[in-house]
């Protein structure tokens, strides 16, 4: 989401703000840099057009509801939910992949015990959905779903099948590259992400404007993961690093120290 | 929005970068950091197979006192039910507290057991969304202000490239809602969007993406 058409309903405040008569000092998350998420309108990916707002955002100051989140974990990710592979009776068919990576905010902080949610169709291209019915067989070993917690430095892991692409009917010919779901919660109403996961060097990145949303040519190049050697396990499975990175917090009067710049 | 009309089909290839808008406040911004954040996508039309909960209309387990459903419909720009969408709720428990490190009054565990505070709910083949939940207190405010019981609410869907964020407001909580320094800073002619109906058991509160009663939604 583009910031340029945001009315601001209260100024910003300079980091760590004034003295304030309630003492109730809050952290503060950074907004984006413009075109670092999608507009909200984007005509060459139609679902957008009856859907984006039309009228502009309205700023909502950072107040307690924004700066607490929900922070949920111990117990939600069951055993096997980090391992699509291992969910069902037999092997999913496909290429077996380990994608991991950590989970940080915009000042390189990991994020820790934070809950990553993935979704994903099957090596075929196919989801395990009610509403997906194009011709390409499911898999009775494969949901695509998986669930985990990062651990205390932000690090996640999931073994899963390599998705295949998938056709659909935004534009004649239209395929969305390979591509996995992510949800993440972080710390804070302000840090909720959910995007999308894609491999390296796909030949369908051109004509999906799903993809290409995301205006700034470093911006998207954050969605593709890395082929990892370092992980990729012998005789078993290619590794993929997908980093997330959540928006980082100001620094606080205590964070800078004697650093009054 | 900035429109990219001029798209040939080899998306993304022929704009220049970086326009001319500035952000909000940039003046006030902090140095660009040193991690720029993974971007938004949309959830796709498959999210219920990712992000769907047993219990994630459930704010509060069942049978807790005082307990209410906020129920509602979200619309299209043509009017039309959005069977695709997925509701998440986030707010205080009933005495205006989070359990929660930020909180800099302390983290504070619900006095209502199971409160979670975060509720979840796909819409169905009409568009509905349901939460179970208690009203929220009233929240203090860093200049000594006073939010009036809210929810934050976040909505994603296909077509949403990115969430939507909106608040709900109580329709019994007049006094409060016309102090509030949110709902106050919003065009009065569109405040209404923000707050919910009374209904049988509980609220209802539509979210109207496009359109003449289109709801207020938020960069925050
Ligand atoms: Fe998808």
């Amino acid at each position: 989401m583009t910031t340029e058409h945001i009315r601001s309903a209260e100024p910003d405040l300079p980091a760590g703000g004034p003295a304030r008569p309630s003492g109730l000092v809050l952290p503060r998350y950074r907004h984006d840099d413009p075109d670092t998420h999608p507009p909200m309108l984007f005509p060459d990916y139609g679902s957008t057009n009856l859907r984006a707002p039309k009228q502009p955002l309205a700023l909502l100051p950072q107040r307690l509801t924004e700066v607490t989140g929900p922070l949920l974990g111990a117990g939600r990710p069951g055993d096997l939910d980090h391992d699509l592979t291992r969910q069902h009776a037999g092997e999913p068919q496909g290429q077996r992949i380990i994608v991991h990576g950590r989970v940080l905010d915009g000042n390189g902080r990991p994020i820790p015990h934070t809950l990553v949610e993935i979704w994903q169709p099957n090596a075929a291209g196919r989801y395990r959905h009610v509403n997906d019915n194009w011709p390409a067989p499911l898999d009775p070993n494969f949901t695509g779903v998986g669930r985990t917690l990062t651990d205390a430095e932000g690090h996640y892991r999931f073994v899963t099948i390599q998705p295949g692409a998938y056709p659909w009917r935004n534009h004649p010919n239209a395929w969305r590259p390979a591509h996995i779901h992510f949800s993440l919660f972080g710390q804070a109403f302000t840090q909720r992400l959910v995007t999308q996961m894609y491999f390296p060097g796909d030949p369908l990145f051109f004509q999906d404007p799903v993809f290409n949303s995301v205006r700034d040519p470093l911006a998207r190049e954050r969605l593709i993961s890395r082929y990892d050697h370092s992980v990729t396990e012998p005789e078993w499975a290619l590794g993929f690093e997908f980093d997330l990175v959540l928006r980082g917090r100001e620094a606080t009067p205590f964070e800078d120290g004697d650093d009054d710049d | 929005m900035t429109e990219h009309t001029d798209l040939t089909p080899t998306f993304g290839t022929g704009l220049a970068v970086g326009t001319s808008a500035s952000p909000v406040g940039t003046a006030a911004l902090a140095p660009t950091p040193s991690l720029g954040s993974t971007p938004a996508q949309t959830v796709g039309p498959y999210l219920h197979i990712g992000l769907l909960w047993p219990d994630g209309p459930e704010v509060v387990p069942e049978g807790t006192a005082g307990a209410f459903w906020i129920r509602g419909q979200v619309f299209d720009g043509a009017g039309a039910v959005v069977p695709d969408a997925l509701v998440e709720t986030w707010q205080a428990d009933p005495d205006g507290r989070f359990d929660h490190p930020d909180d800099p009054r302390g983290a504070q565990s619900p006095a209502v057991p199971g409160f979670r505070g975060f509720g979840r709910s796909a819409t169905d083949a009409d568009g509905r969304y349901e939460i179970r939940t208690l009203k929220p207190g009233a929240l203090p405010g860093a200049d000594g202000e006073t939010e009036a019981p809210h929810l934050n609410l976040s909505i994603f869907a296909r077509g949403l490239l990115h969430r939507l964020v909106t608040r709900l407001y109580f329709p019994d909580e007049e006094a409060a809602n016309a102090a509030d320094p949110v709902l106050g800073a919003i065009d009065p002619t569109r405040r209404a969007t923000l707050v919910a109906r009374p209904a049988p058991d509980g609220l209802r509160f539509d979210i109207h993406l496009q359109g003449p009663d289109e709801t207020v939604f938020f960069a925050v």
